[in-house]
C-alpha cells in the first residue's frame, strides 16, 4: 500500500511540476488521436448520412459491415495497417512505419466505421421525420444531407466522442505501428504498458491519471455544449 | 403573374399497400378558387390522397395532373408552386426565422430578398417576437403557426393542409383557420383534410367525401351538409359509424 501512496505522490509531483517528459508524451497522443478523430469524421459523417439517406444496392451490405466493424479489435487493426506499411507492403515505399502518421492512419481506420455507424443511426431517426417535410418543400436526398448533418450536429458530437474516447483508449494498434519509440512514437497508453512492465509506477499512475482527467474533461465539454444548445 | 397550375386532374388514382386498396380509383377535377375540404372518417384515406396529389408518394395507378405540367416552355414546374403543412409540424432544429428561410433558400429566393419575406410572414402569423426562439422550444400551436408561414412565405398556388388543427385546443384551431383564410385571400388555393364537421362547415366551399378510400361525392359544401348525396354521407353527418 505504501508502493501506492509513494507512486501517487510522485505522479502527483509528475503533473503539477510540468515534467518534460510527461508533457511530451501527452501531447504527442493528443495530436494522434485528435488527427485521427478529424479524418474518421471527414469519412465517417458522410458515409454515414449517405448510408441513411440514399436507397442503393449493397446499402444494407455497407450498413451491416460498417456495425460489425464497431467492435475492430485493436491489434487487428494495427497488424493490418502493420503489413499495409511494413518495407514489402504496398504502401511500404512511403517510409510510414513507426512514425505518428502511421499511428494516425491506424486509429482512423479504427474509429471511422464508429463514427459511420452512430451517425448513419442519427441521421436516419432524423431523416424519418424531415423527409415529407424537405421532399415537400424541394429538397432533393442529395439537399438534404447537410440539412439533417447540421439538424443532428448535437448527437454527431457524441458520436465523434465516442470515436475519440476509442481512439485515446486503445493501446493494440499504437503500439503494433508505433512501436513505442522514446521521444518519436511514445504515447500515453503505450507509455502506461511499458512503465509498468518496467515497475516504473509513478510516470504510469501519472499519466493515467492524465488519461482519465483528459476523458472526463472531453466528455464534460460536450455535455455543456448539449446542454447550453437545448437552453 | 406565374401561370396557374390548375386546375388538378386525378384521375382513376389508386394506391395498395400489402395487397390492400387504400386509394382505390379516385378521380376528380378541382378548380382555382373554392377551398376545398376531404372530409371522412379516420382511415378512409384523406392524408394519403394529399400525399398522392402533393407528389410526395407514388401512386400504384393513376395520374395527378396540374395544368401546364407538361409544357416545359413557360409553364413552371408545378412541384415548386405548392406547398403542404402536415398534422405534426416538423420543426428544423434552428430559430424561428431560420425555419423560413430554409424554405425560401429551397425555393431559389436571393439572399437579399429573403429577410423581408421572412419578416413579412412572421409578422402576419404573429411569430415576430420569437424569430429569434429556437423553432423545437415552441409551443405546440406555435409551432403549426410557424409551419403555416413557412408554407405562406412560399407564395404557394395551392396549400395542402393534413389535419393541421388535430391537435390544437380551440383558440389555436381559431388562430390556425384565421391564417389559412388570410392566406386563401391571397389567391392560394386550399387543399384541406379534417374529420371535424365544424370545421369542414366553417371553411369548405366544397367537400370531397372520402369512405374506404373511395370517393364517395364531390359535393358543393352548402348542399353536402344540407342534403348530402349519398346515404354514407348522411350517415357520417349522422355521426354513425362507418364500416
Amino acid at each position: 500500500m505504501s508502493d501506492f501512496a509513494a507512486a501517487f505522490s510522485s505522479a502527483v509531483s509528475l503533473i503539477v511540476g510540468l515534467d518534460a517528459g510527461l508533457a511530451e508524451i501527452v501531447l504527442l497522443s493528443l495530436r494522434i488521436s485528435l488527427s485521427a478523430v478529424f479524418i474518421a469524421t471527414l469519412i465517417g459523417l458522410p458515409l454515414g448520412a449517405a448510408t441513411a439517406i440514399f436507397r442503393f444496392p449493397g446499402r444494407m451490405g455497407i450498413v451491416v459491415v460498417l456495425n460489425a466493424l464497431m467492435g475492430l479489435p485493436p491489434v487487428v487493426v494495427g497488424l493490418i495497417v502493420y503489413l499495409l506499411l511494413s518495407r514489402a507492403g504496398p504502401f511500404g515505399v512511403l517510409g510510414l512505419l513507426f512514425t505518428p502518421t502511421a499511428m494516425i492512419i491506424a486509429q482512423a481506420v479504427l474509429i471511422f466505421p464508429i463514427i459511420a455507424a452512430l451517425t448513419r443511426q442519427v441521421v436516419e431517426d432524423l431523416w424519418e421525420e424531415y423527409s415529407e417535410q424537405l421532399q415537400s418543400l424541394g429538397a432533393t436526398p442529395a439537399r438534404a444531407m447537410p440539412t439533417l448533418l447540421w439538424d443532428a450536429r448535437f448527437s454527431l458530437l457524441t458520436s465523434i466522442l465516442a470515436g475519440f474516447g476509442r481512439a485515446s483508449a486503445e493501446v493494440g494498434a499504437v503500439m503494433i505501428v508505433g512501436g513505442n519509440i522514446d521521444h518519436v512514437t511514445r504515447v500515453m497508453t503505450t507509455a502506461i504498458a511499458l512503465e509498468v512492465s518496467k515497475g516504473d509506477l509513478a510516470l504510469a499512475l501519472g499519466l493515467g491519471m492524465i488519461l482519465i482527467a483528459l476523458s472526463l474533461g472531453v466528455t464534460g465539454a460536450a455535455f455543456v455544449i448539449r446542454e447550453a444548445a437545448r437552453g | 403573374m406565374d401561370k396557374t397550375i390548375l386546375p388538378l386532374h386525378v384521375t382513376d388514382l389508386a394506391f395498395s399497400a400489402g395487397g390492400t386498396n387504400l386509394i382505390d380509383g379516385i378521380s376528380f377535377a378541382l378548380e382555382a378558387g373554392p377551398r376545398t375540404i376531404v372530409l371522412g372518417p379516420n382511415g378512409a384515406g384523406k392524408s394519403l390522397l394529399l400525399r398522392l396529389c402533393h407528389g410526395l408518394i407514388a401512386p400504384s395507378s393513376g395520374e395527378v395532373t396540374w395544368a401546364g405540367a407538361n409544357e416545359s416552355r413557360g409553364g413552371s414546374d408545378p412541384a415548386r408552386r405548392q406547398a403542404m403543412v402536415f398534422q405534426r409540424p416538423v420543426m428544423l432544429r434552428r430559430s424561428v426565422s431560420a425555419n423560413v428561410e430554409y424554405a425560401l433558400g429551397l425555393r431559389g429566393v436571393s439572399k437579399n430578398a429573403r429577410q423581408a419575406q421572412i419578416d413579412e410572414v412572421l409578422s402576419r402569423t404573429g411569430l415576430q417576437r420569437f424569430a429569434r426562439t429556437p423553432a423545437r422550444v415552441l409551443s405546440f400551436g406555435e409551432q403549426q403557426k410557424l409551419a403555416l408561414a413557412r408554407a405562406w412565405a412560399l407564395n404557394p398556388q395551392v396549400l395542402f393542409l393534413d389535419e393541421p388543427t388535430a391537435s390544437l385546443d380551440p383558440a389555436g384551431t381559431r388562430a390556425v383557420e384565421q391564417i389559412i383564410a388570410a392566406i386563401q385571400s391571397g389567391g392560394t388555393k386550399i387543399i384541406m383534410t379534417t374529420h371535424d364537421l365544424g370545421q369542414a362547415r366553417r371553411l369548405g366551399d366544397e367537400i370531397l367525401f372520402l369512405h374506404q378510400g373511395k370517393l364517395i361525392e364531390k359535393t358543393e359544401a352548402q348542399s353536402f351538409f344540407e342534403r348530402p348525396a349519398s346515404n354514407l354521407g348522411q350517415a357520417f353527418l349522422n355521426g354513425d359509424l362507418l364500416w
